[in-house]
């Protein structure tokens, strides 16, 4: 999809990193001790440090990607959020105080407090890498996401500049510098996604067709009117189809297309493939006149014995009963070639609705089909068929109750391999209401034991992930006290809980006000705010903007301190003076800055939630069971530490990296990975549990560190 | 060697203990409570569409966890408060 570049958010954006880099110098200046530039002095007040923890929390991941799934799969992104928050009572009631009163910079510091253990040095720092490394990615990628529409800039800029403001930002003054960041960035979040939902509230619901891209500023993108998605009737006649109704005319029948379901035929998804002369316009370039256009539409056969499939997998061929009558629906499609095409002087493996993006045919959706009226939804009256054009403003009770009594045109997504070209179809799939506002759009519940035991363990792994995240665990090091570190996770409960709220809310936003960019849902919650003028939508993203840049900060520290203070001075043994320590934790950071300069432009067009998915589950199955026993089972000892360290990140990432989302990623079939299990949790999380209990009891009564075992052998 | 031990040098708690007792029960609460939002998935998920007072169980059920946390989280705070001023007086004098 193609925006126009907003002058207003690039002076927002540069003015906001101006004044945050200053920040950084003048804490800088003050900030020499390692003290300082590990945890900020412990100095720092316990509400500034509860909204900061909210500004490390409430990353790119939770604004754009929480908001985008709940905008397309509806209740199913919110589970995140449920779960999310969920996961700071474990830190709260269990972690907040113990990790401030054990550790000192990182949270190798609380692991390995009774021990003094090489092992846990190593293999907790090692964990710590990998985690950050891995929360990095997504941010990262991220920022090359937002800076595209924003700035007009290509990927790799957005996450170059990231990489050097952040870097700048942690080399000055380490966490004191990133606490602020955070603090500023986790305030200015939390207050305008509250005013945009006041304006998605205010709006309420409508008809799509009854209004121009709603309330939008004049010349914007979202000046243009609504798409109208078109149906039309049709037969099948002598093997191809006969199209009727207004403008049907114009397209050509070229061929019946299949998306076939291994497991049951009757689910297979039949398209017509058609194309229409028309002129197309390429934004800021040529015009190409009568370009015979592809199309894709979705074929609804009521009968269902219209179509059948013959011939071999990845050789089928469709067969049309002749006379069946059949409806078209208009679908969106990306179609990937494998060389380049160019089409009115720009050259491109990728056609979006059978031109290059920069056409602008790539349409955002969004739209209700049905609405009930307030008054009606007020008297309680309205059971979702009572077709009103708009209610007018809602408040937040009854904007949940209007969308569950209304239905929602939502889609899905087909591949189709053809030939050497492949097709991603979206095709429109009404859902009701009802069915947007419970779990189950995207995770299927309730029916097949591996699609539940894949919910619990998302479930599992989202409650477990927060309370073991080392960049969350640092910042109990910056308060003065264990009472500061458990008001400051209070604070930040209040501010995530209440952020999290508001995501719904955005998210349905979305979904109903004709904003998605289907190809990418994680654009939704700011071009949400794009819909109601370019002044909003800037202050939006250079808040998302600077969300990527916060938590890269957060990150960078603490994989910096993982290097510096676990692995150079704890486990190797390197005696640095003090200054010589704040020295070397900034040359971890540039190094860590750089690498994720290159992670973030390798793994471009990655799902961002996805991937922080990873580094929950990795950090929930490496670390938490090594912190829960340490803090409540005595007999625990510190070679089941380390063992159930390295178990938890190696069964954690063979799971993931085997699972069928990515045999999806690396181009497969879903159904050719090993196992069904997409999320790791439920497998991992115990079995690291288990590791350390059996490697526990097996050891006990040793209960001799390694130097102790050193200094016996030498 | 080493480098453990808080950032800053930290006051005796003597309500530690008590603190920590009441912050795992207090989880065991939480803990049950989204494991039955996590069951009724599973195990009833249709029962998240059913509607009471105006909105379904899955609203309801979904913002409950999220304010049930804030709840625990204040009234955790006061307790823990109240104990160490409690706990903690003789040590100021």
């Amino acid at each position: 999809m193609i925006y126009d570049v907003s002058y207003l958010a690039v002076g927002l954006f540069l003015g906001f990193v101006l004044f945050v880099v200053g920040i950084s110098f003048y804490l800088g200046s003050k900030a020499k001790s390692a003290d300082g530039y590990y945890a900020a002095g412990g100095s720092i007040h316990w509400a500034v440090n509860g909204v900061a923890f909210a500004g490390d929390y409430l990353s790119a991941a939770s604004f754009l990607g929480i908001c985008g799934m709940i905008a397309t799969k509806g209740y199913d992104g919110f589970l995140y959020s449920i779960g999310y928050l969920a996961g700071w009572m474990v830190a709260l009631f269990l972690v907040a105080e113990p990790m401030k009163r054990l550790g000192k910079y990182t949270f190798t510091d609380a692991l390995d407090s009774k021990f003094n253990a090489k092992s846990i040095q190593l293999t907790a720092a090692i964990s710590t890498l990998i985690v950050s490394i891995f929360y990095l990615i997504p941010q990262m990628v991220g920022a090359g996401v937002l800076v595209e529409p924003l700035m007009g800039w290509d990927h790799w800029v957005g996450v170059v500049l990231v990489g050097i403001v952040v870097t700048i930002i942690v080399a000055t003054a380490g966490m004191a510098s990133t606490t602020y960041v955070q603090f500023l960035k986790g305030g200015l979040l939390i207050v305008f996604s509250a005013v945009l939902t006041i304006g998605i509230l205010s709006r309420g619901l409508f008809d799509p067709d009854t209004k121009k891209g709603p309330f939008s500023t004049e010349g914007s993108e979202s000046d243009k009117p609504y798409h109208h998605l078109k149906d039309y009737d049709a037969t099948v006649n002598g093997g191809v189809l006969q199209v009727y109704g207004e403008g049907a005319g114009e397209y050509k029948f070229v061929k019946f297309m299949v998306a076939v379901n291994d497991k049951d035929a009757s689910k297979n998804k039949y398209y017509a493939l058609m194309t229409n002369k028309q002129d197309i316009q390429i934004k800021d370039g040529e015009k190409v006149s009568g370009y015979e256009l592809e199309t894709i539409w979705q074929i609804k056969d009521d009968s269902h014995s219209a179509f059948s499939v013959q011939g071999e997998k990845g050789n089928e061929k469709v067969v049309a009963v002749d006379g069946a009558k059949v409806k078209l629906h208009e679908t969106l499609f990306k179609k990937t070639l494998t060389q380049d095409v160019t089409v009115g002087g720009v050259s491109t493996k990728e056609l979006y609705n059978g031109a290059p993006k920069e056409a602008g045919l790539f349409f955002k959706v969004g739209s209700v089909e049905l609405i009930c009226s307030k008054e009606l939804n007020e008297k309680g009256e309205c059971e979702g068929n009572e077709v009103v054009k708009e209610t007018g403003s809602l408040n937040p009770l009854s904007f949940l109750s209007s969308v569950r009594k209304s239905r929602i045109i939502l889609w899905d997504k087909s591949r189709i391999i053809d030939g050497d070209n492949t097709y991603d179809i979206h095709y429109q799939k009404p859902t009701s209401g009802k069915k947007i506002l419970r779990p189950g759009m995207k995770f299927k519940v309730g029916k097949t034991f591996m699609q539940n035991l894949n919910f619990v363990s998302l479930m599992l792994a989202l409650f477990c992930g927060t309370a073991a995240l080392p960049h969350i665990l640092i910042r109990y090091y910056t308060v003065p006290s264990q009472s500061a570190a458990r008001k400051s996770t209070i604070v930040a409960i209040g501010a995530i809980g209440f952020f999290y709220v508001l995501t719904l809310f955005m998210g349905l936003g979305a979904m109903t006000n004709g904003v998605i960019n289907i190809d990418s849902g994680n654009m939704s919650a700011p071009l949400m705010a794009l819909s109601f003028g370019v002044v909003l939508f800037s202050i939006i993203s250079s808040i998302a903007f600077s969300t990527v840049l916060g938590t890269v900060s957060g990150l960078i520290v603490a994989a910096s301190g993982a290097v510096a203070h676990d692995l150079l001075t704890n486990f190797m043994g390197i005696d640095f003076t003090d200054t010589g320590k704040v020295k070397a934790g900034k040359i971890a950071a540039i190094c860590v800055g750089a690498i994720a300069i290159v992670l973030g432009i390798a793994f471009k067009g990655m799902n961002v939630s996805f991937l922080v998915g990873w580094a929950f589950a990795v950090a929930a199955s490496a670390n938490l069971p090594a912190i829960m026993m340490i803090l409540f089972w005595k007999r625990t000892t510190y070679q089941g530490v380390a063992a159930s360290i390295v178990v938890g990140i190696v069964s954690a990432l063979t799971i993931i990296l085997l699972s069928p989302t990515m045999f999806d990623k690396y181009g497969y079939l879903k159904s050719d990975a090993p196992w069904a299990l997409d999320n790791p949790g439920i497998v991992s999380i115990p079995l690291a549990f288990i590791t350390l209990i059996v490697v526990s009891l097996m050891t006990n009564g040793t209960g001799k560190t390694d130097e102790e075992l050193e200094a016996e052998n030498a | 060697m080493g480098g453990h031990g808080p950032a800053v040098k930290l006051g005796k708690d003597n309500a530690t203990g008590y603190k920590s007792a009441l912050g795992v029960k207090l989880f065991f609460v939480y803990l049950v409570v989204y494991i039955g939002f996590v069951a009724i998935n599973v195990f009833k998920p249709e029962l998240m569409e059913e509607v009471i007072g105006g909105q379904s169980v899955s609203i309801i059920y979904g913002f409950g966890l999220i304010i049930l946390a804030l709840i625990m989280a204040l009234v955790y705070n006061a307790m823990c408060g109240k104990a160490e001023a409690r706990l903690n007086k003789d040590l100021d004098k």
